[in-house]
């Protein structure tokens, strides 16, 4: 995490992190709920979202169930959306083909990946290469996030689209954005 | 069937008159979400209501999908019916609405001990798990099995104005769900919107 920090910070400008623009992105588009399965990359935003009381956030067993949880409160009126690791979303096939995807429901998934750009677990860079192919053969929306400069515009035109469209979404974080996790000498 | 019933002291029931007998006691627009097969098909054919939302698949999801709405609405009391097999897939999320604890969030767990649906084949907790021990020490202090039809209304009266997430286990017989649910999701979603106040229809 240390590193994943100082490498956003190297080509932040000013205060701006990419964990603090997706804070502010899900306030603005009145997104209250964000149950989560943690990641050592998303660490900082899930830190700054139990710290703001705007957010109710809490850590949920398994990714399904917070893609349940989401979806039940989102019929409700309440939004929210889901933070896990590339290889969380590999557990999630099923609930997007059976509930995001059928009853159109706008699921917004924030996915930090592991796998790629200096991945040093073997099983990790086989599971991130089922991830793409699982979006695209539900055809879902998907964007993977770079660079800072366009992040805001990519989390906030996104979270709009799902909505409007009542379709999921997923934006996976990519190392170039969050500086990855890498192996500790 | 229920492979333990006869060393239990509670009586074995059957689904859809146990679902009946639920939707005879709401009177305030509460919310029911159904798990998938039998347990959507006998909520279905209680009599359909626009505040039920019937799953189609998402097998285990029915509590974390009413845990979802019951945060979304805390005014509004929320049902939860699950088979005992669906919930065995998402056993953690009993622990994750301990810690939320919702005030309004009644779960129902219909416990044959079987898949009916796939041809009736046991569970790998039919003979050696309590389903309602697993709730208690997942954090759910307010779980209990209901004895009989009587007492399981006893229990739903008690739920309505409980402070806190109640589950009441129910032992149930190896009958197939009565009638099926009209599986078109995205009407069925629509309709629990509109049901939830949460939309108007078009």
């Amino acid at each position: 995490m240390a590193v994943a920090e100082a490498q956003t910070k190297a080509h932040s400008p000013g205060d701006t992190t990419w964990h603090g623009v997706v804070l502010q992105t899900l306030k603005r588009n009145d997104i209250k709920l964000v149950p989560y399965v943690p990641d050592r990359v998303l660490t900082p935003l899930i830190k700054s979202l139990h710290a703001d009381p705007y957010f109710t956030t809490f850590a949920t067993a398994r990714e399904e169930e917070a893609v349940g949880i989401v979806s039940g409160a989102w019929m409700g009126g309440t939004r929210g959306a889901v933070l896990m690791q590339t290889s969380g979303f590999a557990t999630l096939a099923n609930v997007l083909a059976s509930l995001a995807m059928p009853y159109q429901i706008p699921l917004i998934m924030f996915v930090s990946e592991r796998g790629t750009l200096g991945e040093f677990n073997y099983g990790q860079s086989l599971v991130c290469r089922t991830m793409r192919p699982v979006l695209d053969s539900l055809a879902m929306e998907h964007h993977t996030a770079t660079r800072l400069d366009e992040f805001e515009f990519i989390v906030d035109r996104s979270i709009k689209q799902a909505i409007t469209t009542q379709a999921p979404v997923a934006l996976i974080l990519s190392p170039l954005l969050t500086g990855g996790k890498v192996l500790d000498k | 069937m229920n492979t333990h019933s006869s060393t239990r002291n509670t009586k074995i029931m059957n689904r859809f008159d146990l679902s009946s007998r639920l939707v005879a006691k709401l009177k305030n627009d509460e919310a029911v979400v159904g798990g998938i097969g039998n347990t959507n098909f006998d909520l279905w054919a209680a009599g359909h209501r626009p505040q039920n939302f019937y799953m189609l698949g998402s097998m285990g999801l029915a509590f974390p999908i009413a845990l979802g709405v019951a945060l979304a609405q805390p005014k509004r009391k929320v049902f939860a019916l699950e088979g005992d097999g669906s919930l065995l897939m998402q056993l953690g999320c009993l622990s994750t609405i301990a810690t939320s604890a919702p005030k309004n969030l009644v779960m129902v767990v219909m416990d044959n001990g079987v898949y009916q649906i796939t041809g009736s084949q046991p569970t790998p907790a039919a003979t050696v798990a309590d389903i309602v021990a697993i709730a208690i020490a997942s954090g759910l202090s307010n779980s209990v099995w209901a004895a009989d039809e009587e007492d399981f209304e006893r229990l739903l009266d008690q739920s309505l104005t409980a402070s806190g997430p109640m589950l009441i286990g129910v032992r149930i017989d190896d009958k197939p769900g009565t009638g099926q649910t009209r599986r078109d999701p995205v009407q069925i979603r629509e309709r629990f919107m509109v049901g939830l106040g949460v939309r108007q229809p078009l």
